[in-house]
């Protein structure tokens, strides 16, 4: 139970526990992270096909499938109630948490999603060796996993209501950078919406913020903020149509993948200039 | 017409048969005047005698090899393979509804049983299908004495005699015209079109649907097969391949992403969303991962030329289907079983999704397949023994022996082999194709095409 004000730690828990259900604790953790940095990376697939050309069909359904595999284990495991509320908003059903094909490929109300887990650290995770697949992940990606991984165990606690106080939370959170005077912030907010001690705001306002340098979540930040936001916006996506990309999106593609130089990419600077001499034409037309 | 091999005329591919470098032809060598970059080689198909070569490009080219006739005076008996024709068959197009290009990549070429002189084919790219008819010309009327010089009518009344043009030999040209093109039936990407046995139609599959098409109608198609949910958010499986039963012209099968086959009877419905037969082989429990719908995604699916069997293509490995039992596959080929550790990092990189696709010899004896770091497989069904060679510049000199590479998977390296995080999957064998009658193949990697031949004793 957690009372107003009190900083939770990590620690809370951890006491008495045997050497060996403690290796059992770390091995299904560890399979937890792989899991959790399998289902970002799916989700950084299926954002990205969007950007390019045309999507292969049949390599986003696979993706998404993959996507919805892994949420289905998570919903067994329990660990899956936190980011059900971000992916379905409030006001769906439960029977609604499996996340549909096309849904995972939406517009920006969703793809803010991962910002929102970037907030919050885990000190514990972060220690612990991420990934047994060396090449798997880029480091920020990987904290993402750690700090999706901390509010997945918390999420027992989140309400639905709540939601929109995370989203109000998350971008005061945001903006001052994970100081650790957040927390008064988001109790004094979230007071008096709460139904329950157990709320969201204050599973986010009772959190230790540690390690509060900015490292791996300013550079999550960084990847997600040269990220042109008119991509997300519906009519963009329904008709991918790409105005003039940053070179943002495609690091992230080419960090992703290292030794496989896709032929999309390869066409879109064509693509790219095509649409850069389109605006050339269309300044002289409208004489700007 | 396949006739069943006897013991005698089985040729047992990997012991007695030494495969010889044949010729290497580098797609750089013919585009380079236009000044382009070689361009990735997209589909490799015989034509039906294995006479002539199709390979279709990236670019939208076509280019066909044709086999030297066999010269007594060589030593060697065996043809090589020339340039017979090139052509552009797909334009790259934009779909001003969607706001998309259409790649004028070729996704596949199929032959039309030869009737006349003339070779026929069919080419498809992700959108459209076009018949082109290859033919000869080697000879040319002159002697028309109703123009001038320059090419201008002459008047009538200066026309005295009547002359007969004659035919006179010329330097053989070969053309290649559009005789059709089906256009505008395909809403998803074309991955697959098939000549049936009957000569009058064709199918065509792109990720949800499946049309029946009449060569000499062009405006019209039949939709045969409709997997496109009603709601497309409820999408989970696409189709991957199709093909027409090489004998009975009623039966065709299709795979689909989650490594089913179904076997349609166009007479039992106008329209084969239930199927005939379902194959699969269930899932090994103690294998499962998160990985394991991607792997058991079928690339390819081919019938045999006896139309007994059927052989599928995932991942990580070849099967073998008797069409009479659905259950299980009657034979399991590894192609890469090493790679099965690395799904992740082959997630990451997009590589799990490669399309490898897989073919017969003409005895139905042998099947082949690629692989990555320019390898590709060879199964003898008989032995049961395999054989893994490698594509490349530097390992083929002409009329050299192939030497057959190996992987190691653990443990100490030894000479001569490569260890698994030595391979470069930047090359990749997506494409190969066996000659109808005979031990020569054609391997496609990235831009270079590959032409084997065994050796001759």
């Amino acid at each position: 139970m957690f009372s107003k004000g009190t900083k939770r730690k990590f620690s809370d828990g951890d006491e008495e526990i045997s050497d060996e259900s403690l290796v059992g604790a770390r091995v299904a953790s560890s399979y937890s992270l792989q899991r959790q940095s399998l289902l970002d990376m799916s989700l950084i697939k299926l954002q990205l096909c969007h950007m390019l050309v045309e999507p292969n069909l049949c390599r986003s359904v696979l993706i998404a499938n993959t996507v919805r595999q892994i949420q289905e284990e998570m919903t067994h495991d329990g660990s899956w109630h936190m980011v059900t509320e971000a992916f379905c908003g409030p006001g769906q059903s439960p029977s609604e948490r499996l996340v549909a094909t096309e849904v995972l490929c939406r517009s920006r109300e969703q793809d803010a999603e991962p910002k929102l887990f970037s907030v919050i650290s885990y000190e514990g995770c972060r220690e612990e060796e991420v990934v047994a697949d060396e090449t798997l992940c880029s480091v920020s990606v990987s904290d993402t996993v750690s700090n999706v991984c901390l509010a997945g165990r918390v999420g027992q606690c989140w309400e639905k209501s709540e939601l929109s106080g995370v989203e109000r939370d998350e971008e005061a959170l945001e903006d001052s950078r994970l100081g650790s005077g957040e927390d008064e912030e988001i109790d004094t907010e979230d007071g008096a919406s709460t139904e329950s001690p157990k709320t969201t705001g204050q599973v986010f306002g009772t959190f230790e913020i540690k390690n509060g340098s900015p490292g791996p979540d300013s550079a999550l930040e960084e990847l997600f903020s040269d990220v042109d936001t008119s991509y997300y916006d519906l009519d963009t996506m329904l008709t991918g149509m790409q105005s003039a990309p940053k070179m943002g999106p495609y690091d992230l593609l080419d960090s992703l993948a290292p030794s496989h130089s896709s032929p999309s990419i390869v066409s879109t600077p064509t693509c790219r200039s095509d649409l850069n001499e389109l605006d050339h034409i269309m300044e002289i037309i409208v004489g700007s | 017409a396949y006739a069943s091999p006897t013991a005698a005329a089985v040729v047992l591919v990997c012991d007695t048969v030494q495969w010889c470098f044949l010729s290497i032809l580098n797609n750089c060598l013919i585009f380079l005047p236009f000044g382009y970059a070689a361009d990735i080689i997209s589909t490799v198909e015989f034509n039906c005698s294995g006479e002539l070569l199709a390979t279709g490009d990236k670019g939208g080219r076509v280019v066909i090899f044709q086999r030297e006739q066999e010269s007594k005076n060589r030593l060697l008996s065996r043809g090589e393979y020339n340039v017979y024709s090139t052509f552009q068959s797909h334009e790259p197009e934009f779909d001003y509804l969607k706001s998309l290009e259409i790649e004028e990549k070729i996704n596949k070429i199929r032959w039309l049983p030869q009737q006349n002189a003339a070779h026929f084919l069919l080419s498809a790219n992700d959108k459209t299908i076009k018949l082109w008819k290859i033919s000869e010309r080697d000879k040319r009327a002159e002697g028309y004495n109703l123009k001038d010089e320059d090419g201008r009518l002459r008047d009538q009344f200066r026309i005295t005699t009547l002359r007969v043009p004659v035919l006179m030999p010329m330097d053989l040209m070969v053309e290649a015209s559009p005789r059709r093109i089906f256009a505008n039936a395909h809403t998803y990407h074309i991955n697959s079109i098939s000549v049936n046995s009957d000569y009058e139609t064709y199918l065509s599959a792109d990720d949800l649907r499946i049309n029946l098409w009449h060569l000499e109608i062009t405006d019209r198609s039949f939709n045969i097969v409709d997997i496109k949910p009603a709601n497309m958010e409820e999408l989970t499986e696409v189709i991957t391949a199709a093909e027409c039963h090489p004998h009975q012209c009623n039966v065709f099968v299709y795979s689909s992403s989650k490594g089913t086959i179904r076997l349609c009877d166009m007479r039992a419905a106008a329209l084969c969303d239930r199927h005939s037969k379902f194959f699969e082989e269930p899932e090994d429990p103690s294998s499962r991962s998160f990985f394991s719908e991607i792997i058991s995604s079928i690339s390819d699916v081919k019938f045999s030329h006896s139309g007994r069997y059927m052989m599928t293509r995932d991942y990580l490995s070849v099967k073998v289907w008797d069409l009479n039992m659905e259950n299980r596959p009657v034979e399991t080929y590894q192609v890469h079983e090493y790679l099965r550790s690395k799904l992740c990092s082959l997630y990451e990189n997009d590589c799990i999704f490669d399309k490898f696709e897989c073919c017969w010899n003409g005895s139905d004896s042998a099947i082949m397949t690629g692989s990555y770091n320019n390898f590709f497989r060879m199964f003898d069904r008989n032995t049961r023994r395999d054989i893994t060679l490698e594509a490349s510049r530097e390992n083929s000199k002409p009329r050299a022996m192939l030497k057959p590479r190996k992987v190691c998977t653990g443990g100490k390296r030894k000479k001569d082999e490569i260890s698994v995080d030595s391979l470069d999957f930047n090359k990749k064998i997506l494409h190969t194709a066996w000659h109808p009658k005979e031990n020569v193949i054609a391997v496609a990697a990235t831009n270079n095409l590959y032409i084997f031949q065994d050796k001759i004793n």
